[in-house]
């Protein structure tokens, strides 16, 4: 139901589509299939996915048991990519770091965009006193940098995975704010909204059937780019030892880890780092992929 | 514009007072005693008592921020430090210029090639050098600070030895943490100067310009730089703040002294006070920093300057 | 016949104009002849997207790059091919000979600039005057177009629309050109507006004796303003005369669909006669005259081969087989 009416609308502000009878999900995978850099992205998300949600079968060895007889050991064929101070192999703890990562992001920008999303909403769709109150508070917490922000939520709650994705989430939470009120604003007074009041509709049913769905394309664009910056704060949290603890294979952690045998073990930083960037790097990619396939007014 | 001035100053009052309501409810609910952490786990349950007394510590959640607040705002004291014992304001004032000259080297080198290779980008869309320089600024957008950090101190200092890995005493020491740190903003700068820059050279009065007759390097560089650089201006106001939370790590990283490392420090020894007192001092910056953009945002835009007389 | 050949000022050769997408080729102008003489002024008339704004563009050699190509054919200026003169030479041109005044007043003029400086710009580019006299200059201009000099140092935002169009008039002006291109200069202007515009463009273009370019889809306007009229269609001019006689004698097909769907105010009508389909896609246009489809006199070999303009009448041209065939007969 809810994709049908979407693309109802959606009709209404991309002429284009109704023209090619094509749904809106199929006409943006095809943009989106035209940007290689956008594929090379949706590529390495999928592997990490696949790499997240069957770490078992995928990782060679076990995260987190130690083999002191084959510490610091350089990539061989046995070890793909070295090994850490406890001989523990590091190919498999960035296969079970995955997890942890994605994990984080998506639930870190889940949070945001629940709690955003919802007071963005109510404070664009009814406006006056209600939005002016929500939107102080947001301006009050923007002027917090997102990274400090996180910090200080987690060092008040104590570190764990949980509170690293409430911190993450929480201090994402007025950006996604703002993008859902300004999407809002801007469709609120659209034709088609007037149309659904004159015929008696509720506020909640305009909100979930008519606004969200059509101020969705930001918001997916937001949050790509924003799962990218949530790994990357989450990894900073571990490294600076604000994140999941030892022994659990996290990315910050291990880079973090590795650090004081750089000089000497350079493997030990190299990989956990390529393995965030390449992360983020996707996620960038498919982010700027997206926003170019969901706005047809970049079309040219 | 004076007024303008006045009230933004005025309207900055209710954010940092925001700021410091947050930061002073964060530290209020973190587990474990204040006075135990200051007297040790030695102190007898007298001496807690007296402490806790003296400190207010016993009055309600209001009147200890309203005392935190007074205190802050009259005597300019933040607190105690619970490792140091020294006053919290007395430790930042040491660390702060370190912090702000690190930013602020970052800012310049994100804008000295940010800018330039944003513009070229974008005039030579589409060639080799707009594809390149697009790739690197989404790798700089996509790398950890920490991570480049490191692999700078492998590079260079390691390496190479050619800069020290530590310190910022000297010129050559400020360089790996300036770059490092600048990384990320030169990616945003020079990304957010090449779509600027794009949607203004399709713009009517660029076409007037050269309807004119006008040479295209006044074209470009005076008639669209100028209107470019408008939303250029605000993101480097954004970006000062995510380079004053990249130089925590950064700091942390190559051994800067400066807020940065306070504060990583002061978390590690569960040093309330300082943390509070560093969160409080990195947001009033960056509520500073924004208001100058505004007040330059609206000198270099007409439309703007118009509206506040 | 006289005026054509002794004083010509513009001839266009053959023009084309694509623009090169990723979709595919938009042929925004095809093969298009088109003159104009000394002091004339041409009425440019076609729906949106006929690629009038691409030929006047075209004209000026700002057609926006890299899409935008100019494939082939000739612009002759005062004797000389402006597509064969290099970007400097281009530039003294710009302005000075040819001016151009665009369509959206909101969007030509540089938001960030005040408009003495915007119009100062052009003196000092094309005459040898210091920076004060082209700002006393651009004052004056800006009272010749009706604007109180005490404003000249305010922004275009503090102007309203027409006003605004009247900047971009005295910046068009300000080097006395001999060829004025204006492309729907009042189309985004209220209609009180409009008239004023419009009367004022009547008056400076009598007081420059320039010659001009007026880029429209009104054919009140033309009646107006103009002395000579282009109908012009998918990229290609279908008929050029004078006005007068096109206005009285109509034969293009396409034209007598575009005067058969003015309204007028003696002949009361229910409904207004449109010229069936819509305008062909420019990136795939009709085999033949591209006009084809949509005409009522259609015949086989419209569908094969583009019409060439034939002179049907002392300075009547048609490009179109079947009114010649039929005009013929008659004469017969």
């Amino acid at each position: 139901m809810q994709n049908e009416n979407n693309k109802n609308n959606e009709t209404e502000i991309i002429p284009e589509l109704t023209r090619k009878h094509r749904s809106p999900f199929i006409e943006v995978f095809y943009r989106l299939s035209k940007s290689p850099l956008a594929m090379f992205g949706l590529f390495i998300i999928l592997i990490l996915i696949f790499c997240a949600v069957f770490a078992e079968l995928v990782a060679p060895y076990s995260p987190i048991k130690q083999d002191l007889m084959h510490m610091f050991e350089t990539p061989s064929a046995s070890h793909w990519l070295g090994t850490d101070e406890f001989g523990r192999d590091i190919l498999s703890r960035l296969i079970y770091g995955a997890r942890v990562s994605l994990q984080v992001g998506f639930i870190a920008v889940g949070i945001a965009l629940i709690i955003g999303g919802i007071l963005g909403a109510v404070s664009g769709y009814y406006g006056g006193r209600l939005d002016n109150f929500i939107m102080r508070i947001m301006d009050v917490l923007l002027s917090i940098p997102q990274t400090l922000l996180a910090i200080a939520i987690v060092a008040a709650l104590g570190p764990s995975l949980m509170n690293l994705m409430i911190a993450v989430g929480i201090s994402a939470v007025p950006s996604y704010a703002r993008i859902v009120r300004s999407s809002v604003l801007s469709i609120r007074n659209m034709e088609f909204i007037e149309a659904a009041r004159s015929v008696g509709s509720s506020d909640l049913r305009i909100i979930f059937r008519h606004i969200i769905p059509n101020s969705m394309a930001p918001i997916i664009v937001q949050s790509t780019l924003g799962v990218a910056s949530a790994i990357l704060n989450a990894a900073g949290l571990s490294f600076i030892g604000l994140g999941i603890q030892p022994p659990n294979p996290e990315w910050g952690a291990m880079l973090s880890g590795g650090r004081q045998y750089i000089r000497d073990f350079p493997h030990m930083t190299l990989y956990p780092g390529l393995a965030i960037m390449f992360t983020i790097l996707a996620l960038n990619f498919l982010g700027d992929g997206l926003r170019d396939a969901l706005d047809p007014k970049l079309r040219r | 514009m004076f007024k303008y001035i006045l009230r933004r100053i005025f309207f900055l009052i209710p954010v940092l007072l925001g700021v410091a309501f947050c930061v002073f409810t964060l530290l209020y609910i973190t587990p474990g005693d204040p006075a135990r952490m200051v007297l040790g786990d030695l102190a007898t349950d007298e001496a807690i008592k007296e402490f806790r007394d003296r400190e207010g510590l016993n009055d309600p959640f209001l009147i200890q921020f309203w005392n935190y607040i007074s205190k802050a705002v009259f005597k300019g004291d933040i607190g105690r430090s619970y490792s140091t014992k020294r006053p919290v304001m007395t430790e930042i004032m040491t660390a702060f210029p370190y912090t702000l000259k690190l930013s602020a080297f970052a800012m310049i080198i994100a804008i000295i090639i940010g800018i330039p290779c944003g513009i070229i980008s974008a005039i030579k869309q589409y060639s080799w050098f707009d594809t390149f320089t697009m790739i690197f600024a989404m790798i700089g957008l996509s790398m950890p600070v920490f991570w480049l950090g490191l692999l700078l101190i492998l590079l260079f200092a390691v390496n190479l030895r050619w800069l020290p890995s530590s310190g910022f005493s000297t010129f050559k020491a400020m360089i790996l943490p300036s770059v490092a740190l600048a990384a990320q903003s030169v990616s945003m700068v020079t990304r957010m100067t090449r779509s600027s820059m794009l949607e203004v050279i399709r713009a009517d009065y660029i076409r007037t310009a050269r309807a004119k007759g006008q040479k295209e390097s006044i074209v470009i560089g005076v008639h669209a730089l100028r209107n470019a650089l408008i939303p250029v201006v605000t993101l480097c106001g954004l970006q000062f703040g995510q380079l004053l939370s990249g130089a925590i790590l950064t700091e942390s990283i190559f051994a800067v002294p400066g807020v940065g490392r306070l504060m990583v420090n002061a978390i590690m020894s569960r040093d309330y006070p300082m943390v509070q007192g560093g969160v409080l001092f990195i947001a009033i910056t960056f509520s500073v920093v924004n208001l100058l953009v505004d007040l330059l945002y609206a000198y270099i835009d007409p439309r703007i300057k118009a509206d506040l007389k | 016949m006289s005026d054509k050949n002794n004083n010509l000022m513009l001839d266009i050769k053959n023009l084309t104009i694509y623009f090169e997408m990723d979709e595919g080729i938009v042929h925004a102008v095809e093969g298009l002849n088109l003159k104009l003489g000394r002091g004339e002024s041409l009425g440019f008339v076609g729906e949106t997207g006929a690629g009038k704004t691409t030929t006047a563009l075209g004209i000026m050699r700002l057609i926006p790059e890299p899409h935008g190509v100019i494939k082939s054919g000739e612009i002759i200026f005062n004797g000389e091919d402006l597509l064969k003169k290099s970007n400097s030479e281009m530039r003294k041109i710009r302005g000075e000979k040819i001016a151009m005044i665009f369509q959206d007043p909101m969007t030509s003029l540089n938001p960030v600039m005040t408009v003495d400086k915007q119009i100062a710009e052009m003196i000092s580019l094309h005459k040898n005057v210091s920076k004060s006299e082209a700002l006393k200059l651009a004052g004056d201009m800006l009272e010749l177009v009706g604007i109180r000099r005490e404003r000249m140092h305010d922004y275009p935002h503090q102007f309203s629309g027409g006003m605004k169009q009247r900047v971009v008039i005295a910046i068009a002006l300000a080097c006395d050109p001999e060829l004025l291109i204006a492309d729907e200069p009042t189309t985004a202007l209220d209609v009180t507006i409009q008239a004023q515009v419009l009367e004022l463009m009547k008056e400076l273009k009598q007081k420059f004796s320039a010659s001009m370019i007026l880029i429209t889809h009104d054919l009140g306007i033309v009646a107006d303003i103009c002395d000579k009229v282009a109908i012009m269609y998918a990229g290609r001019v279908v008929e050029y005369a004078d006005k007068i006689s096109l206005y009285s004698n109509p034969l293009h097909p396409y034209t007598k669909g575009l005067f058969k769907s003015v309204p007028e105010i003696d002949n009361d009508v229910d409904e207004l006669p449109v010229i069936p389909g819509l305008m062909p896609d420019p990136m795939n246009l009709p085999s033949g005259c591209a006009f084809h489809p949509r005409c009522n006199t259609v015949c086989e070999d419209c569908k094969k081969f583009k019409p060439e303009m034939q002179e049907l009448e002392p300075g009547h041209f048609v490009a179109c087989p079947v009114v010649a065939e039929v005009l013929k007969k008659e004469k017969n």
